[in-house]
């Protein structure tokens, strides 16, 4: 920081802000009014079902779509170029082409952004059980994810966001790409992560946001969400869902 | 390590019991270093905040200290051990007692029970009662 040694230490600055945030597709609105922030070094989880409007708010944060109204802000930038280079997204649909093998994708991702760490996408493949000549179009649906995850971890950006990450896997795939976010999580960077699948990845958490048809209904520390209530994230999710 | 971990109680207790277990059962030893954040968040499977606030409570309790560049490591001080041990056994007392008046024992009757479950426990050979809860 330059000169003015003053200023309130307090003022963290954000990764990512929404004020006012609203989306519609045709006469559906997917995201009402939804503000919020997410500081440095948190894991998020962005818990919503199906519908919800959990891939609306994430491919706004991208810059993959523009909000309708409302603002966003990337460390400060508009979405655009240099909110692109800040933040890793991995969507909930395979980003690679299916004629690619592991080893064609991960290239291409290292073409694309100036962040990719060729060491740590290694040592994700190896954690992943995932080898360079595997074709993509011949993965399991839970190899594919896992190959998406190394995707996205394999840059070093501010700030990550995982579309649904443990969808449509297996148990034992699931507790495998868990691991992975754990290990592989930088303490510097932030991590969005949307799911509807709460009871397994809910310990990674530092804070939830819910969001129910398009309007974000709470957002809350985890722990302190379980001093309060007595409750799980997953149980009051389940009763946040229930009261239609 | 391997904790079952209730979703329903904020983790860093549950860990934080969980360590102080471990000293009082000597599993970690007095002045013994403790697992970093890195190492804990990737052992179980939680998040590194969660590790690194447990860390922080076991610090302010005096249960742990940090060496500058060293890490971190349980006190050498028998005294805060056996205080450790102490509050646990409370923390067990009370909630047996709990327990019991919900079932409708009254004091001297709790007593009765407890002296003759211990008396049982002492006549059984080998001491298969030994061992803690975990």
């Amino acid at each position: 920081m330059t000169g003015s040694a003053n200023r309130e230490e307090a003022e963290v600055e954000q990764l990512l802000e929404f004020e006012a945030v609203s989306k519609k597709y045709g006469n559906k609105a997917a995201l009402r009014d939804v503000s919020l922030s997410v500081g440095p070094g948190r894991i998020v989880g962005l818990l919503g079902s199906n519908g919800s409007g959990k891939t609306t708010l994430m491919r706004i944060a991208a810059g993959l779509d523009r909000p309708d109204s409302g603002t966003v802000r990337v460390l400060g930038h508009e979405p655009g170029r240099a909110s692109k280079a800040l933040i890793s997204f991995m969507p909930d649909r395979p980003q690679f082409e299916r004629w690619m093998t592991v080893g064609e994708a991960l290239d291409f991702q290292r073409d694309f952004f100036a962040d990719f760490d060729p060491d740590k996408s290694k040592r994700m493949l190896e954690f992943m059980k995932l080898s360079r000549g595997d074709k993509a179009s011949s993965l399991s649906k839970g190899m594919q994810e896992r190959l998406q995850l190394t995707l996205a971890l394999s840059r070093r950006a501010s700030l990550y966001l995982l579309d649904e990450p443990i969808g449509g896997v297996d148990p034992v795939a699931r507790g495998h790409i868990l691991d992975a976010l754990v290990e592989f999580y930088e303490e510097d960077s932030s991590m969005i992560v949307s799911t509807h699948l709460i009871a397994d990845i809910e310990r990674i958490f530092d804070e939830v946001l819910m969001i129910k048809e398009g309007s974000l209904v709470l957002r809350q520390e985890v722990e302190q969400l379980r001093m309060d209530s007595g409750k799980s994230v997953d149980q009051l999710f389940k009763e946040v869902y229930a009261e239609c | 390590m391997t904790i079952e971990f209730d979703n329903n109680l904020p983790i860093y207790l549950q860990i934080m019991n969980y360590i102080k277990l471990q000293i009082v059962t000597g599993k970690l030893g007095p002045g013994e270093k403790i697992p970093s954040v890195r190492e804990l968040a990737s052992e179980l499977k939680i998040n590194p905040n969660t590790i690194q606030r447990t860390f922080q409570e076991l610090e302010r309790e005096g249960v742990a200290e940090s060496r500058r560049g060293l890490g971190r490591f349980v006190t050498s001080e028998d005294e805060k051990i056996m205080s450790i041990k102490k509050e646990m056994a409370a923390e067990l007392l009370e909630r047996f007692i709990g327990g019991m008046r919900e079932l409708g024992f009254d004091n001297d009757n709790i007593v009765k029970i407890v002296a003759e479950s211990v008396n049982d426990g002492k006549r059984e050979p080998g001491g298969s009662r030994s061992g803690t809860t975990a």
